[in-house]
């Protein structure tokens, strides 16, 4: 129980004047340090302003989608002109034509996932926390980090390059399906598989980093079952993406070949698009494809939110003053997410012709997975019982996580079983499902990361009010936005409709004399408004963020020590910001990360690198 | 109840397919566990984070709650979804997709989607399909139907109109010529992707006579949204007996 972890390489005291104690040089540069650089508190701070603006540009792609689908064919109004005079034929007039909806459709989802989101989740916040929150004075291997920054950099810039050729960018959904990616006739869907191909090598070489930093590189002390659960979350997520994504990197591969080389491997023979017979030799399979896509498609959606549900847990424990109530069952619940996340990828698939066999496999796996994700909210919802709750910004995002996570995972059940699934497949009703998992549910996590390390990142808190005026106004668009969704997708309204489904409605068919069964009553289309303004008033709410991020650089009130939250994880019992090498000495860890208001001590938290008393006496033991 | 539920707080739309009740069914059980668990997780957390907030209770309890309620909880979540599993989503699905109706008893029809539009191939008054195969595919013949089978002379092949008859289930065989759509038929409660280079079989059975709007459900291109003019006519017998005699024979022309 008690073994000591040795560190490789043996820890050396931080020293701010020299890299890594190497050899003495001196004070590095404007370009090395802040743009080359090899130091993980850097290479986080660096992912989390590209992502955050990565965010906020996918964003601005779904305002632009809301309006065209609220306001389908008429011009964007203030910068309709500036959307044609930059993209061309494609915004005509002003107006948001199919194919650019499309685009912007494919792109969001595609920024969202893969250059917003993983990158601020995994990325950020791993590469910032985790190794002062393990005790160690950098990652294995910083060049290695530096370099997957790079790449995901690069493959950013791709993407938003692609916006700008001729055809715009990829316009096959996010998903890119086959044979759709290789017959759409834009550049856009190469530039997409490249721009992919960057990024996840970007993601492997992050994961193969963080595996062998929690592996080597923690404390002495510092065990297994002592880790912080974010820690643990980043390394299940490190294991997911390491796995995961080679399958589609051979995939991309498989379908640029496709795109670029004439290979046949997701066209199948036969092939008549848009009134000719395809040139392709054939013989390939476009299910190929999907499974291969879903191998990682569906693991990705718990990189997405196990790291979020870390930070919950964090700051839960935090602001309850009390440790989290079933740290174990937490530990065995996300490595049991991480595996079955494996195995559940063809739900995605329930409609393409699958038979009994198949379909019970993977409609017992998708059950048998929520098991352990309710385990998670339990715990956490348990923790709160017993606590001295304190109410600041991150707390007040952690606990909107819960019942925002809970609708998104609760309504992941009828899309779960097959044939509910028959009704809710391709529907707004996931659309409003998978995002209740990661807006409300794994961005708030985000935020609460964000206000919670901004204060060790900087030295300074942000702004108490603001954060609140941010939380308020996101909590209460974010459900105008999403919950409508639901009611329209239960009554049959489909998703990547650019016309929001007008061709569809009731009204429609009857003027063209075909007074069909089941079209969209206007009550449900109405809806389109509500859902175009509650975005533009989330929209606003973010300022606030913005300015509040920007201006407590300089200007936030500094913190009173440099554990300003009480904390009791090592990345709290450091200088503040942490110098290079992170430790003033080497971190000796005692015990568990989360000993709050243990009774008989004085003040209501031991950190973790604190003998539990003056006699030392080993601490009561956790329930659980 | 469960009806009411069903159609006046889900908002489920009109259904008119024997298969789709038991989609509507498991749609409404489903609901009922999410709602039960949702609302007790929001009267517990409303209670808890009132009564534990820093100014009422000033010192956390380092253990918490003691009791294992929690555990026989989630064991009833297993319990729930391993019913709803093991006894209604299976044995429906397995309903749909093994126990096919029997082809003489049936409407069959053949479907290959394309962008933007349905095209149908029926049998004809003889009951029979001509002979198809992949090299007889053609821009103009989208099947590939074998121009000196006999049986072919009488089938029918329309562009966006599917007209089958009340009281016999309707058999469709799917597949795609250019690129993944998806038939859905809403008040069916049938959906189905059209893949290229796959023949998916799938079937439904009708209960009441009407026009039923044909959605895609997979984005299948610029105009996917456009792809709105395919209907399901279904009529009397005599009815539809008169409208497929009116069609033999007449040549549809493609795109």
């Amino acid at each position: 129980m008690e073994t000591t972890v040795h560190q490789f390489p043996p820890f050396r005291p931080a020293d701010t004047h020299s890299g890594h104690g190497d050899h003495a040089h001196p004070e590095p540069g404007f370009w090395e340090k802040y743009i080359f650089s090899t130091d993980h508190k850097t290479i986080g701070i660096q992912y989390g302003i590209t992502a955050l603006l990565f965010m906020l540009f996918g964003f601005g792609l779904m305002l632009l989608m809301r309006w065209q689908i609220a306001h389908p064919g008429i011009p964007v109004p203030f910068i309709g002109p500036l959307l044609e005079r930059v993209l061309g034929q494609v915004a005509a007039g002003g107006a948001i034509s199919p194919e650019l909806y499309n685009s912007f459709g494919a792109m969001h989802g595609t920024i969202m996932v893969f250059l917003g989101i993983v990158p601020l989740a995994f990325a950020a916040f791993g590469n910032y926390v985790v190794p002062l929150m393990i005790g160690a004075p950098d990652m294995t291997f910083p060049r290695l980090n530096m370099a997957s920054f790079q790449a995901y950099f690069i493959g950013g810039l791709i993407m938003l390059v692609s916006f700008f050729i001729p055809g715009g960018a990829a316009q096959a959904g996010w998903t890119s399906y086959s044979p759709l990616a290789t017959t759409i006739p834009t550049d856009g869907q190469l530039f997409w598989i490249i721009g992919m191909i960057f990024l996840i090598t970007s993601s492997l070489l992050g994961a193969a980093n963080f595996i062998a930093t929690i592996i080597q590189l923690r404390a002495p002390g510092m065990t297994w079952m002592r880790l912080p659960w974010f820690v643990w979350t980043q390394f299940v997520t490190a294991f997911i993406l390491l796995l995961a994504f080679p399958p589609l990197e051979a995939a991309a591969v498989m379908q640029l070949m496709d795109n670029v080389a004439h290979t046949s491997f997701f066209l199948p023979t036969g092939l008549a698009v848009g009134g000719q017979l395809a040139n392709v030799s054939g013989g390939g399979s476009p299910l190929l494809w999907q499974h291969l896509f879903w191998f990682l498609g569906h693991p990705e959606v718990y990189v997405l939110i196990l790291p979020a549900m870390g930070i919950v847990c964090e700051v839960i424990a935090n602001n309850t003053r009390k440790p989290i109530w079933g740290y174990k069952s937490l530990v065995y619940a996300v490595l049991a997410v991480g595996f079955l996340s494996f195995i559940v990828w063809a739900h995605h698939m329930y409609l393409t012709g699958m038979g009994t066999k198949i379909s019970t496999f993977f409609q017992a796996t998708t059950m048998i997975i929520s098991i352990p994700s309710v385990i998670i909210l339990t715990c956490f919802f348990i923790s709160l019982w017993g606590g001295s709750i304190r109410f600041n910004t991150p707390m007040l995002f952690a606990l909107a996580f819960l019942p925002m996570f809970g609708i998104g995972g609760l309504t992941g059940l009828p899309l779960g079983f097959n044939v509910s699934d028959v009704h809710l497949h391709d529907t707004y009703y996931i659309i409003a499902h998978f995002h209740y998992v990661v807006a409300p549910g794994t961005i708030f996590a985000l935020f609460a990361g964000v206000y919670y390390w901004y204060p060790k990142m900087t030295g300074r808190m942000m702004n108490e009010f603001w954060g609140r005026v941010h939380f308020w106004g996101s909590f209460v668009f974010m459900n105008v936005v999403f919950l409508p969704m639901f009611f329209q997708g239960m009554s049959g309204m489909l998703r990547r409709m650019s016309d929001g489904g007008a061709n569809y409605s009731a009204a429609v068919n009857s003027k063209a004399g075909a007074d069909a069964v089941g079209g969209l009553s206007d009550s449900i289309l109405s809806l389109h408004t509500g859902i175009l303004w509650g975005a533009m008033c989330l929209g606003i709410a973010q300022i606030p963020f913005i300015i509040n991020v920007f201006w407590s650089i300089k200007h936030g009130e500094k913190v009173k020590n440099d554990n300003p939250w009480d904390a009791t994880t090592l990345e709290w019992q450091t200088p503040t910001p942490p110098p290079h090498g992170n430790f003033t000495h080497e971190p000796q860890v005692h015990h568990g990360p989360y000993e709050y208001s243990v009774p008989g001590h004085a003040v209501d938290f031991i950190p973790q690198n604190e003998p539990a008393g003056p006699a030392d006496k080993p601490l009561p033991a956790t329930a659980h | 109840m469960k009806n009411w539920f069903g159609e006046h707080l889900l908002g489920l739309p009109p259904l008119a397919s024997t298969n789709g009740q038991g989609v509507d069914d498991l749609v409404i059980y489903v609901h009922w566990l999410m709602i039960a668990l949702f609302v007790g997780w929001i009267v517990y957390f409303l209670y808890v984070v009132n009564r534990f907030r820093q100014s009422r209770n000033p010192k956390a309890d380092y253990v918490g709650v003691k009791n294992h309620a929690s555990s026989y909880l989630e064991l009833g979540v297993v319990l729930a979804e391993a019913v709803l599993l093991i006894f209604i989503a299976v044995p429906l699905w397995a309903k749909a997709v093994d126990q096919f109706p029997a082809a003489k008893d049936s409407t069959v029809i053949q479907v290959v989607a394309q962008q933007y539009a349905w095209n149908a191939r029926y049998a004809g008054t003889d009951g029979e399909f001509g002979r198809q195969d992949m090299k007889f595919v053609q821009l103009d013949n989208v099947f590939g139907v074998d121009p000196s089978d006999p049986n072919g002379k009488d089938d029918v092949q329309l562009l966006n109109e599917i007209h089958v008859p009340l009281g016999k289930p309707v058999i469709v065989y799917l597949s795609s010529k250019d690129v993944i759509h998806s038939l859905k038929i809403i008040s069916m409660r049938v959906c189905q992707d059209a893949i290229p280079g796959l023949r998916i079989p799938v079937w439904f059975n009708p209960t009441q006579t009407g026009r039923y709007q044909i959605n895609c459900a997979q984005l299948c291109g610029a105009l996917h949204a456009n792809m709105a003019g395919g209907f399901l006519v279904v009529q009397s017998p005599a009815e539809y007996n008169q409208w497929l005699k009116s069609k033999t024979g007449a040549q549809t022309s493609f795109e």
